[in-house]
């Protein structure tokens, strides 16, 4: 009957080794969702932790805008994030008005620009950590092939030279995208704003899944004009692309990348730690590195090749309307754009 | 006799054992297969708050156009796909088959290269070659390479190296005795072609046809690196879940996309029974006499199509070294810093080595070990071919599909198996789940060639089976053993569609970045981690090879001492 034996001690040490992974699965970690580019978190990884050397930070989740909201959203009844760090406001709004985050004052949070703070709640439900700000990118050399002028305004973008080279994001998936039609929307009203978006969809080649691919794709020069945000502009400028950053006339749609704590987090403790941090004078000076704009005032230092004028033409972006009509707006341009079925000449 | 003996005598140890491995596996196959597959029917028809609410979700998909014109898009993108890859494979393997030409085994390993690389691949070297800035932009004549017309070409790429194999096996299968006659007869090489060749090799080329059919409708790399505006089903189901997060919907499409595929599955099956009593006791072997215009022919056919697919690879190789196409063509090693890029990391890469090695070396295992029992088990007959029937249904289940009902089944928090949600544990079983038949077929007809009489001998001389098994059966499947772990290992490294829905934060996989760093605009550091899976599959397919003539040539001398004796 050995064999017997011999089975029930594999079995056994199977469970054990099953329940072994299960333990090391449900470590005490701090869970973090966010929206930021990739090629910053791991610095603030770095950072962050330096100052916290006993907890362990876990990107838990890192997409585009649309993506985390949806995936937060759907995780509603089980969360799975501690702290939501780095994404849209509009998204955090809309996600505090279904009970998602814990009330939570920061230490030191008087020190920020109180218009970056949730300003209906004490403690607040989310914080404001730096502002991103939509932009044209525009390919100096493949416009001058293909005969497209650098646009100045949005409504250039509707001209019949610009059929076929102008690339957008997705508001579906991009929070960059998103902030461009509630921009649109703001600016010129309802009826108008999707007038306009009527046109430009004429002009529009394809639309992409991320707010930055539109400029790194004018970067590298598959297509003429991107619609993207000023940071990865100035960016790829700096890095040697053949771009403009341009800051269009009628004005810029922008948005907060906020935090807020998950009510119910399993690790609430480093979450707040994770909050404290955040607003901390050190913190504002690492967004300072690649954002113009951060909630601290007087820290920011100006960013190389951001487009001039940039601030004085961010719109008065009211975060409650964008929240309060986020869905409505999201199945509003899905119905009209996202059947995009047919191939554009 | 002996069956009516065996009815009489009582169960036997072994018997009784295993019996129970066979529920075991039986127990397996519904918790891993069967449960999650009716997760999704079931979140098909329920709203998101998990009520049933009939066919509503139904009727949504097809009230939204631009969801239904995938179903059109993915069946003319299958039909497409199939009569190129067809036709181009089907000259390749008559070469290999039919002509004199030289360097066969060569060109016979040069049709298997894309095997190495994830579908994903031929899309972004496409764009490199045909796109606004690809070097071979004229030859489009204006056309956009984003789109259908680089979906089927990155399929047709992707595709081609299974045709050729389907084919070439259907091709050297031909009976001498007809072309001798035809000869004799003067009948002209072209009537000999189709009054024999074809219809010989008919059943062959149809199967083939299902294939190539069922990994185009299936597959999701290429349309999602290449596709711009078009959609196809598997897309959406992407779209539906990771986009919008609509689980409902996206099991709609799912059940969708089932439709086509189980139905050119079930007519794969019918004519692949007919196609195994082709050749008769009488047959003689066909022997293709040189014929140097003929053979020429075929070589430069054969250098052609391998200067396509080298240059499909090379782009991608290239591109991936190049600093920042178009501007400046220097090279440099920046792309490979995956840690820098928007969804990648280079523990993504290590990630997916230790995946396929775990998935190899448990798949094998697993596989080869419950093909056993399934096949060398006395009783329980009607178990065992429920259980034979049941390990084909994964060639049948998408690898979206599959990702999804895991997606539901393992992400339940009422699952007791909820905890290998996103770790490597669901990884392994996913990928042995969607790869399970094709070793289980290799392993069942090793296991059949071996007779039957070891094990009767072994049950008479009272050894415990698994003696019999350890030191007999083992060691003569070793071939069939290492061709199923070669398998597991390249499939595992190479697929994104059943585990894009299953990673996590720290399982993050090569191929899922590829994905990702495409999504987010960074497409050369993208062609660099495809082109590191090609290089781990390619280095691990030249290491095993190597090691596998080692070990026959070591432990399956026995092999040629059976074969000159004979």
């Amino acid at each position: 009957m050995n064999y017997y034996l011999r089975l029930r001690t594999i079995i056994t040490s199977l469970v054990a080794m099953v329940a072994l992974i299960g333990t090391a699965v449900a470590q005490d970690e701090l869970i973090v969702y966010t929206a930021i580019e990739a090629d910053e978190l791991a610095m603030f990884e770095q950072e962050f932790e330096a100052d916290n050397p006993n907890i362990d930070l876990k990107w838990g989740a890192r997409d585009s805008t649309g993506i985390i909201t949806a995936k937060l959203l759907a995780e509603k009844d089980n969360p799975q994030a501690d702290i939501v760090w780095g994404l849209a406001a509009t998204s955090l709004v809309f996600l505090a008005n279904e009970d998602y985050f814990e009330g939570y004052s920061p230490k030191g949070v008087e020190m920020l620009d109180p218009k970056y703070v949730d300003p209906t709640m004490d403690p607040p439900l989310w914080v404001g950590q730096r502002a991103w700000i939509a932009s044209i990118c525009y390919n100096t050399v493949e416009g001058e092939k293909n005969g497209v002028p650098q646009p100045s305004s949005w409504q250039d973008l509707t001209k019949p030279e610009y059929q076929g080279h102008v690339v957008m994001p997705n508001p579906n998936s991009s929070g960059t995208g998103f902030l461009d039609v509630s921009s649109w929307l703001q600016i010129w009203g309802e009826e108008d704003g999707w007038a306009f978006m009527d046109s430009l969809h004429e002009n529009i080649a394809w639309y992409t899944h991320s707010g930055s691919k539109p400029c790194k794709q004018a970067a590298a020069g598959e297509i003429t004009v991107g619609v993207s945000f000023a940071y990865r502009g100035a960016k790829l400028k700096n890095q040697g692309a053949p771009v403009e950053v341009i800051a269009p006339a009628e004005g810029v749609g922008w948005d907060l990348e906020a935090f807020g704590i998950v009510k119910g987090a399993k690790n609430m403790a480093a979450a707040q730690a994770l909050a404290d941090w955040s607003v901390t004078k050190k913190a504002n000076e690492i967004y300072n590195r690649e954002y113009a704009v951060v909630a601290m005032p007087g820290v920011a230092q100006e960013v190389e090749n951001f487009p001039p004028m940039i601030l004085e033409k961010m719109i008065n972006n009211d975060f409650a309307w964008a929240a309060g009509n986020r869905q409505r707006i999201l199945s509003e341009w899905q119905n009209r754009y996202g059947a995009k079925s047919e191939p554009k000449s | 006799m002996a069956t009516a003996s065996a009815i009489v005598t009582k169960y036997s140890r072994d018997d009784k054992f295993q019996g129970g491995i066979l529920v075991l596996i039986a127990l397996v196959v519904a918790v891993a297969v069967l449960l999650p597959l009716f997760t999704i029917f079931l979140k098909s028809v329920e709203n998101r708050d998990g009520q049933f609410v009939g066919i509503l979700n139904y009727v949504e998909y097809f009230q939204t156009p631009a969801l239904v014109a995938s179903i059109y898009n993915t069946i003319i993108i299958g039909v497409v796909t199939t009569v190129i890859v067809i036709t181009l494979a089907f000259i390749y393997a008559y070469a290999l088959t039919r002509s004199c030409m030289p360097y066969k085994n060569l060109f016979r390993s040069i049709s298997l290269i894309p095997l190495l690389a994830p579908s994903l691949l031929p899309a972004i070297a496409l764009i490199y070659m045909f796109g606004n800035q690809g070097y071979m932009k004229e030859l489009m004549f204006g056309y956009e390479i984003r789109g259908p017309i680089g979906i089927v070409i990155s399929l047709v790429f992707w595709i081609f190296p299974h045709v050729v194999i389907l084919l070439s096996t259907a091709l050297s299968t031909a009976d001498g005795r007809l072309y001798e006659v035809a000869k004799v007869l003067r009948t002209k090489s072209i009537r000999t072609f189709f009054k024999i060749t074809l219809p010989a090799a008919k059943y062959g080329v149809m199967s083939a046809c299902f294939v190539a059919f069922l990994y185009a409708i299936t597959d999701f790399g290429a349309c999602k690196v290449i596709g711009g505006w078009f959609t196809v089903l598997s897309l959406d189901i992407y779209k539906q879940v990771v986009g919008q997060q609509n689980f409902q919907l996206g099991s709609v499409v799912s059940v969708i996309l089932l439709l086509p595929v189980v139905v050119t599955f079930i007519a794969q099956r019918q004519v692949q029974r007919k196609q195994t009593a082709q050749i008769t006791p009488g047959s003689v072997p066909y022997q293709p006499k040189p014929n140097r215009r003929f053979d020429l022919l075929m070589l430069l056919y054969c250098i052609a199509v391998s200067i396509i697919l080298f240059a499909i690879l090379g782009t991608a190789a290239y591109a991936s070294f190049v600093k920042f196409w178009p501007y400046n063509l220097s090279l440099s090693l920046t792309n490979y810093q995956f840690n820098l890029m928007d969804g990648g990391s280079w523990q993504a890469y290590r990630n997916s080595v230790v995946m396929s090695l775990y998935t190899a070396f448990i798949g094998t295992a697993v596989i080869f070990c419950s093909a056993y029992f399934i096949e060398k088990t006395r009783r329980y007959r009607g178990l065992r071919s429920s259980l034979n029937f049941l390990s084909i249904v994964p060639l049948a289940t998408p690898g979206m599909v599959l990702g999804l009902a895991y997606l539901f089944f393992f992400n339940d928090p009422l699952n007791p198996l909820n905890f290998i949600y996103k770790t490597m544990i669901i990884l392994v079983l996913a990928n042995i789940v969607h790869y399970y038949t094709v070793p289980h077929l290799t392993a069942t007809t090793a296991l059949k060639q071996l007779d039957v009489e070891f094990e009767s001998v072994s049950a008479s001389l009272k050894v415990p089976f698994y003696k019999t098994f350890w030191h007999v059966t083992l060691p003569i499947c070793i071939p069939a053993l290492s061709n199923i772990w070669i398998y597991l290992f390249v499939t595992a490294i190479t697929t994104v569609s059943a585990v894009v829905f299953l990673y996590g934060h720290d399982t993050n996989i090569a191929a899922v970045a590829v994905v990702n760093m495409d999504d987010a605009g960074d497409v050369a550091p993208a062609a660099a981690m495809a082109m590191m899976i090609v290089y781990t599959a390619m280095g691990v397919r030249i290491v095993h090879w190597l090691l596998t003539h080692f070990i026959e040539k070591h432990t399956q001398k026995w092999r040629q001492q059976k074969l000159t004796s004979d």
